[in-house]
């Protein structure tokens, strides 16, 4: 699919995990273009999944989720996940050095020149995504292929995709596919939701999702879950305020002036 | 509120268990120094807030070295400071990210826990320099009295660092900050009362074993109010599993020999050799099971 990619206009993935077949071509993709090392190879020994989990050599990972069907038998919930590339994105919020910037095609992105590796953003990150990498001594994560879209070209993993699972472009254009996808599914009586499309997760998400099943059976927080790391900035520094007054009272408790001598 | 939490481990481990530890320590003996000259008696009290100043400033250098150690890119510390990002430049202040607020408080605290360094050796050893003669004024206690806040931000924030997070346990509860504070000021009373044994009275000692007692309460305070939040957000099994029960153990006795302390106000001997160890593993042992056991 072509797509004329300009500087100004947001752009992202729309991930239909109801056509994902599980090929991880798009984790190969990825990890072709962006020249990633592989894992070492072992047996996770709980599923086809033998990636774990993004991190900063894994930019996309292909989930294998066991479940049960409606009829009772066995199912299986695939999902290629990836950075959300949210519109209020936790990691940016505490990034100390400003080293994760929002690109013009509305995707966040970390300057690894800039990047010192303290970590902040791992902890912040409410889905997982971000990984440290001791070789460079920073974090990664998926970068929305930024070098791609500024040579205007689609990322890697959508240009791999065989199934369109994941689609690549405009936001404005893909809300418009998944609406119509969420329509198509619920005629054929099937109850999937759209993770991400609309501003109740982190303000809308750049990578958002078409899921078969709540959210958490894939590993993403439900829209209550979704919480900025921000809302504890009031809290956190008023309790840091209590425990401040109450601990200088109970100095000036001890130090007061008293009469007492030295010899008691 | 509760909340399900699929973020993954920063891998903060020892220098940063180190550097709070320490933060708190350092926090805590310049607001003891602070307290003793503010609100102390004229003179009664001079070795010890000389102490408290001279522990401040050396605890504090050991700090950034922590920090930067823990940084993937050490070399590349400065980058918390100025903006590096092409064609921008200038200082970078994130006044939403508390590690970044609390670089600069911890860059001003050492420079001011410096000059309150330099002018007490300078006055301990008789000195009548500039630095002495500012701090010996009303300007030395606008110096001292803002030493003392950043002190107090530098021993606590590190706390809300951990909050500002989407973390279990570290995001689920807003008592971490005022924890810190009190814990570290209590190892600093401690610290302060070893130092001061051997040159201040037994009235100066019994009134840091009093302090450490007051603080130990708030400490106190805040651990029930740190459970009670966590047993809210379903994570107080995350701080007490896995055998981490066994630092709260430690942490419990270190809030014990403190608390007795206060209930024996008065008698000598109350910061005895076993005391202050048991304190400051307290306090070692409250950061460490609030550090790990979500990681």
């Amino acid at each position: 699919m072509s797509v004329t990619i300009s500087a100004g206009t947001a752009y992202g993935f729309f991930t239909d995990t109801s056509i994902c077949i599980g090929c991880k071509a798009c984790e190969v993709a990825c990890k072709e273009w962006n020249q990633l090392p592989g894992n070492p190879p072992h047996f996770l020994g709980d599923s086809f999944d033998n990636t774990g989990q993004l991190d900063a050599m894994n930019w996309r990972h292909v989930q294998f989720r066991e479940t049960t069907s409606a009829q009772g038998g066995p199912a299986w919930l695939m999902m290629s996940d990836v950075c959300k590339h949210c519109n209020e994105a936790s990691c940016m919020d505490v990034c100390p050095t400003g080293a994760i910037i929002r690109t013009e095609y509305d995707t966040v992105f970390i300057q690894q020149d800039v990047c010192n590796g303290c970590r902040n953003c791992i902890s912040a990150c409410p889905f997982g995504v971000i990984g440290f990498s001791g070789d460079t001594g920073t974090v990664h994560k998926c970068t929305l292929c930024y070098d791609r879209l500024q040579a205007g070209m689609q990322p890697a993993c959508a240009q791999a995709c065989p199934t369109q699972s994941i689609q690549f472009g405009p936001l404005v254009e893909l809300h418009a596919r998944a609406d119509m996808r969420l329509v198509a599914l619920q005629s054929q009586g099937h109850d999937p939701i759209l993770y991400g499309r609309d501003d109740n997760v982190y303000g809308g998400l750049g990578a958002f999702f078409l899921l078969m099943d709540k959210p958490e059976s894939y590993g993403l927080p439900s829209t209550a879950s979704a919480v900025r790391p921000e809302r504890n900035n009031a809290p956190g520094y008023l309790g840091a305020l209590l425990g401040s007054v109450l601990a200088v009272l109970g100095g000036l408790i001890a130090f007061r002036r008293r009469n007492e001598t030295e010899a008691q | 509120m509760d909340h399900e939490h699929f973020a993954v481990s920063p891998d903060w481990k020892w220098y940063i268990l180190l550097y709070f530890f320490l933060a708190g320590i350092a926090g805590g003996a310049y607001v003891i120094g602070a307290l003793l000259r503010l609100a102390g008696g004229a003179g009664r009290d001079r070795a010890a807030e000389r102490l408290a100043f001279l522990v401040a400033f050396p605890v504090v250098l050991i700090c950034p070295i922590l920090l930067t150690l823990d940084l993937g890119s050490p070399g590349r510390f400065w980058h918390m400071l100025i903006n590096t990002t092409p064609g921008q430049g200038g200082v970078n202040f994130v006044s939403r990210s508390p590690m970044s607020v609390g670089v600069w408080a911890l860059s001003l605290f050492a420079l001011v826990s410096f000059v309150t360094f330099v002018a007490t050796l300078s006055e301990v050893r008789g000195g009548r320099g500039a630095a002495v003669r500012l701090m010996a004024g009303a300007g030395g206690s606008l110096v001292v009295l803002a030493g003392a806040l950043l002190g107090l931000f530098v021993a606590s924030y590190t706390g809300v660092l951990l909050s500002v997070s989407n973390q279990a346990v570290w995001s689920d509860t807003w008592t971490l900050g005022g924890l810190f504070l009190a814990s570290g000021m209590s190892a600093a009373a401690v610290v302060v009362a070893q130092f001061a044994r051997r040159r201040a009275g037994a009235g100066t000692e019994r009134r840091l074993a009093e302090a450490d007692g007051w603080f130990a309460v708030v400490e106190l305070l805040f651990v029930v109010l740190f459970f009670i939040t966590l047993g809210a957000a379903g994570t107080a099994g995350t701080v007490l599993g896995h055998g981490w029960a066994l630092l709260w153990v430690v942490v419990g006795l270190g809030l014990l020999v403190s608390l007795l302390g206060l209930a024996r106000r008065g008698m000598a001997g109350a910061m005895a050799v076993v005391t202050p160890v048991l304190v400051v593993l307290g306090v070692f042992a409250l950061r460490a099971v609030i550090i790990f056991s979500p990681q």
